[in-house]
Parts: structure tokens; sequence; C-alpha cells
């Protein structure tokens, strides 16, 4: 074996048949994120343990819950795949663009106004069409509006030279004031009364159930979106052209490749997820576009895409673990008396351990096959 | 006209004072993320840190009665919250901007955490010094009751906009901020001078929050920011990094954000709200304004990843 090294280093040697070096080879190189995420999440949990412990509770106690709460029963399941149908989506909002190398952290804003513009569209039609079509046209004014908007950033990130990360947060405050102005004025339902709200569409309306499932339609939704993304990304043109523009953007512009049209689209495709989830916060939760809808998901969104590495497939299992998180705080509330925030400090904590642990990368030669080729010959170590 | 209605004139009144009164944080968190940023770092988590510093200081000024207390025990933890951020940033690969996120939940969550017990008692108020005695008009009276926080910090951007240009630690950080290659052939290790400057931002941006929570609006709870945190990001870019700019643009911030309230305190409640997006859009309009596709801003720190 160590004759084939140095004839052999440039060009891989040829597969045989019982041959397994390659297998191995490619599950190492896919093993190191896996790896590293795990470590990551693992060191995490063990810096919130010294903390929950350092104030005489129980982290034992805790992870036991969390469990029980997000994924010990089959009711605790599907609770959590329902919490994690909306960051499904605004995860790929902070995902797509992040495969250009873009940080947008607005998704918010663009969940928002998805929500309020699938709300007031819906009601002039409300009776005149089955719910399939209302569904469609709700989910095409949030997806257009969305993508506008987050489109925007990514317009003005391109052709004005403005930073996207806080243009798309400006757009988050300024989406949010459009929408308190407008469900206290011209849209506002006049029965709603402490909680200003758009007109509730009537309950045949509402987007139901995934059949023998306690999980609304969103779910479903989210789920194909992220496999969309996924092709796209993975398997069209324009998703590899934005990979090439994500990894060098002066090389994409010298190879004559359409950066700007990528930004543009690739931002208002993520704007137009991110919508998406806010037209089935109205169309399946809340039933109005009411101030619930700036919750909070297009953060969590943003720590969802992170821990997924922005891998649009990752982002399923990593959401729903999120959405777990996020059902069995209550529960955690309720037995442990802590406060309702544990749950955000834990979230802080394992994007602070996940964010850190970009470091590893490359670092351990278990991952590295380049390295095995050569032995620590350059390094004159052998 | 009686003694106490001062009609049309309540508007410029009402601005001046919300000018006076909600810029003060604003000053505060600018100026720490001008010195992070001119070191070359960007911190995005001073929203959480901003938030932490109004819980410390509540807390402190409840458990000591002592307001001044308060602001130092922010200024430590906004210390300790830029440390860690610093320190993290240090390693490579690793986005400083993306930490600031994770720093700014991490912040938030810990502060709600931790600050649930605060949420009743009430704290020890900041001093203010009434400038407007000569007056007979309540409401100038009340425009002009000036907390001593928001004096220091005019003081201390001015002070900052010396020190930059005149002193050697302010040499040290443009150095640093524009080249860490030359900051290294000056024998300086940017690392930890980027750290130091970290943690002095994270301390300025938690006297904003205590001033929130020790003078205006005066309390503790969890709706106390509204991204003034996340706006000291934008200002510093309207700022153009330059300290006596951070002050000009954060009490336009007070100003622009005093417009909705001061035009319903004389009737106007049309658009209220849109009103509240006032300074987002005034930040907007200027970015894209003053941007260009082709060079990076005027006054940018070379070594910022944000404007690169």
């Amino acid at each position: 074996m160590t004759l084939e090294i140095n004839s052999q280093s440039l060009v891989p040697p040829p597969v045989r048949a019982g041959d397994f070096r390659p297998a191995i080879e490619w599950a190492a190189r896919r093993a190191e994120p896996l790896a590293i995420a795990l470590f990551a999440v693992a060191v995490g949990l063990a810096i919130f343990s010294v903390f929950i412990a350092a104030i005489g509770k129980s982290p034992l106690q805790l992870f036991q819950l969390m469990y029980a709460g997000g994924f010990g029963s089959w009711f605790s399941i599907q609770n959590a795949l329902s919490r994690a149908a909306p960051l499904l989506l605004t995860a790929l909002c902070v995902a797509l663009p992040a495969r250009l190398g873009l940080t947008v952290i607005g998704a918010e804003g663009a969940v928002v106004l998805g929500g309020l513009a699938g709300a007031a569209i819906a009601l002039p039609f409300v009776g005149l069409v089955p719910p399939l079509l209302l569904w469609i046209i709700m989910g095409i004014a949030a997806m257009v509006i969305g993508g506008i908007w987050i489109g925007l950033s990514g317009f003005l990130r391109h052709y004005r030279g403005v930073n996207e990360t806080i243009a798309s947060l400006l757009f988050a405050y300024i989406a949010i004031a459009l929408m308190n102005q407008l469900i206290e004025g011209p849209l506002r339902d006049p029965a709603s009364l402490n909680k200003p709200s758009t007109t509730p569409i009537p309950a045949e309306y509402m987007l139901g159930k995934i059949p023998g499932m306690d999980v609304h339609w969103g779910f479903a939704v989210g789920v194909v979106a992220c496999i969309i993304s996924y092709i796209v990304i993975e398997w069209t043109t324009s998703g590899f052209a934005a990979r090439i523009a994500g990894g060098n953007m002066r090389a994409a512009q010298i190879q004559g490749l359409p950066v700007g049209r990528l930004i543009v689209g690739f931002t208002a495709l993520a704007g137009a997820f991110a919508g998406l989830a806010g037209m089935i916060e109205v169309a399946a939760v809340q039933g109005s576009a009411n101030g619930s809808l700036a919750a909070g998901y297009g953060y969590t969104g943003i720590l969802v895409a992170f821990l997924a590495r922005h891998n649009p497939l990752a982002i399923i299992p990593v959401a729903i673990l999120l959405g777990g998180i996020d059902a069995s705080g209550g529960l955690i509330q309720r037995r442990m008396a802590l406060p309702d925030a544990t749950v955000l400090v834990l979230q802080g904590t394992l994007f602070i351990a996940v964010l850190f642990s970009e470091t590893l990368y490359g670092r351990f030669k278990i991952f590295n096959p380049d390295l095995w080729k050569q032995p620590d010959a350059s390094k004159g170590t052998a | 006209m009686d003694g106490t209605d001062i009609g049309l004139w309540g508007i410029p009144l009402a601005i001046i004072a919300g000018a006076i009164r909600v810029s003060t944080p604003f000053i505060f968190v600018s100026l720490g993320e001008m010195i992070t940023e001119r070191s070359g770092r960007i911190n995005l988590g001073l929203e959480g840190t901003l938030v932490f510093g109004a819980m410390a200081a509540y807390g402190t000024a409840v458990m000591t009665g002592s307001p001044w207390l308060g602001v130092l025990a922010a200024m430590l933890a906004g210390s300790l919250f830029g440390l860690l951020h610093g320190f993290i940033c240090k390693f490579p690969r690793v986005n400083d901007i993306a930490i600031g996120i994770a720093m700014m939940q991490f912040g938030l969550g810990l502060a709600f955490f931790l600050g649930k017990p605060f949420i009743q008692p009430s704290a020890p108020k900041l001093p203010s010094i009434p400038f407007g005695g000569w007056s007979s008009y309540p409401q100038v009276q009340a425009a002009l009751n000036i907390n001593v926080l928001f004096i220091l910090g005019i003081a201390l951007a001015f002070a900052l906009s010396w020190a930059l240009r005149n002193t050697r630690m302010g040499l040290i950080l443009r150095v640093v901020g524009d080249s860490s290659d030359a900051a290294r052939a000056m024998g300086l290790n940017p690392d930890t001078i980027r750290l130091l400057a970290t943690a002095v931002g994270g301390a300025l941006a938690a006297v904003g929050g205590a001033y929130l929570s020790l003078f205006y609006p005066g309390s503790w709870n969890e709706g106390i920011s509204s991204g003034q945190g996340l706006m000291a990001v934008a200002l510093v870019i309207f700022a153009r990094w330059n300290p006596v700019g951070c002050l000009l643009a954060s009490l336009l911030f007070g100003g622009a954000g005093a417009l909705g309230p001061a035009l319903q305190s004389v009737g106007v409640t049309e658009g209220y709200y849109l009103f509240y997006a006032a300074p987002y859009v005034l930040t907007l309009i200027i970015m894209i304004a003053t941007s260009s596709p082709t060079r990076s801003l005027a006054g940018a720190p070379g070594a910022l990843s944000l404007t690169k």
C-alpha cells in the first residue's frame, strides 16, 4: 500500500469489486458534519446542564421531561411536528440565501406580511370558491409578498451594495409596523376587541389535519418545500451556479454567471417560503392575522438553518428537534417551576456551541480521506 | 391659551423631549458597537447584552437600593458577554455575524430567565437634573428633565472622538480595524485588541440597557427593548463609524421614534403605527442612498466583515 502512495496520490485508485475503500472514504466525508454537529449539541447540552444544576434544579429531570414532552408519546410527537411546520419554512428563508453567501436574518418580516396578505385576500373569496382553491390563492399571495420582501434585500445587496443582514432586519421591523397599522386600521375586524385582528376565516376554510394525524397540512407543505429546495440547490443548473457564487462571488462573475439574477431569485424564493409560513400560521392555527404572527419563528428559523448547516434536507430533522424542544416548554415550566425562557436559554446555548464547532471542520484526520493518502510525509513525520 | 396648553408647539417640544429621552440607550449602544466595529469585528448580539444589562441593573438596584451599583453590575455583565463573543470569534472559520445572532438569543433567554423575579418589585431610579426649572410650562419642565446618563453619553462621544484621533489606544484600535496584517507588523495582537474592544462595546451597550430599566421607561419586563441593540449596527453604519456621528444619529433616531407619540398627543392618530417604523425607514433610505455596489463605504474599517 505504501508503494501506491506516490504514484497514485493524484489519480484515485480504480474501484475493484470487494474494495471498500471508496465507500469508506465517502462515509468518512459524510460523517464529518454529522459527528461534529452531534458533538456540538452534546457540548451545548452539557453546558446547559451545568447552568440548570447551578440554579439548583435537576438537569436529568429536565431532559427526561423534554423527551416526554417532545417525543415521548404519539401525542407529543404530533405536537412537535406541528410546531416544526413554520420552522421548516423560515429555516429555508435563511438557508437558501446562505448558499449564496448571504446572511439574511429578516424572515420574521416575510412571515408577518405573508400571513397578513393571506388573511386579507381570503376574505372576498370566502363562500365563492372551494377551500382548496382558497388556500392556493392565499398561498400565492403570501409567497408573492414574502418573496418581494426578502427579494428586495437581495436586490439591494447586489445592485446597491447594501448589507443584506441589516437591510432584511430593517425590513422585518417595517413589516411588523405595517401589520400593526393595517390590523388596527383598514383590515381590523370590529369584533376583535383586545387583540386587534383581521376578520377570521370561517372554520370550514381552515387548513385541516393530515389524515390519521393531529398535525396540520403545514408540516407536509414544509417538508415538500425542503425537498424542492434540496433538488433546486443540488440538482439544477441554477443551484449549481448559486453554490459557485456562494463559494466565490468574484469567480462566478468572471465565469459570466448571472449573479444578480441568482441573488434576487434565491432571496425571493427564500422569502416566498417564509411568507408561506405566515399564511399557514393564519390558515391552520390562528384563523386571522394578528400580533401573534410575530412570534419569533423567523429568529428560531435562523438557528434551525445554522444547525442544519444550510442543507435543506437536514433542516427537516433539526426543525422537528427544535419543535419538540419548543413543545416540551410548557411541561418543563409546570413540572419544574422554571421560567418559560428556559427553552430560549437552551436554544441560545446550542446555537453558540454549534457555531463554535465550525472551527473544528477539517481538523480531524479521520474525516479527511485526502490526508490518508498522503501520510505525514509533507510534515516530515512519517 | 391658559398656563398649561401650548398648542401645536407641543409637537416639536415632544419630539425634542423624545429625542433626549429615547436616544440615551441608542447613544451608549451605538458607541459600544462603534468601538467594536472599529476594531474590525461586528457584534450583532448587543440586543441581548442590552436587555441583559437592563435586567442586571434592575435586579442589582432592587437588591442593593443603589441605581449606580445597578449600572456597574450591568457594565460587568455586558463586558462578560463581550468577552465571550470576542473569545469565540477568535477561532478560525467562526462567523462573527452568526455568533452575534446566537449571543443575542442567549442573552435574551438568560435575561428573561434570571429576570423573572424582578418584574414585580420596583427599583430606585437614576437621578436626573431638572434643567427646565425656569419654565412655568410642565411640558417644558418634563422635556428638560435630563438624566445624568444622557450627559455622560454626550461627553463620552466627544471623548472617544478625541481619543481615537489623539491617543495611542485610538491609533492601535484604528490600525487593528483597518488591517490585521499591519497590526501584526507593528507587534500588536489583533485578537487580543478585538477581544478588549468587544468587551468595552458590551459594557457600553449594557449601560444603555441600565438606562432603559432604571430611568425610561423605568421598569423591567421582557419587552423592554424594541430592537435598540440591533438598530445600533445600522446606526453605526449611518454614523460612518464616527463617535460624534453616533451621537447625532442617536438623537435623530430618538426624535424619529418620538414622532408618532408626539403627533398622537395633539390628536393626530392617523398612521400611528407607521411612525414606529420611521427610524427603520430612515436608516434604510440612508443606507440605500449612501451605499454603492462597487466601493466600500467611506470610513469603514478595512477588516470589517460587514462591508467587505
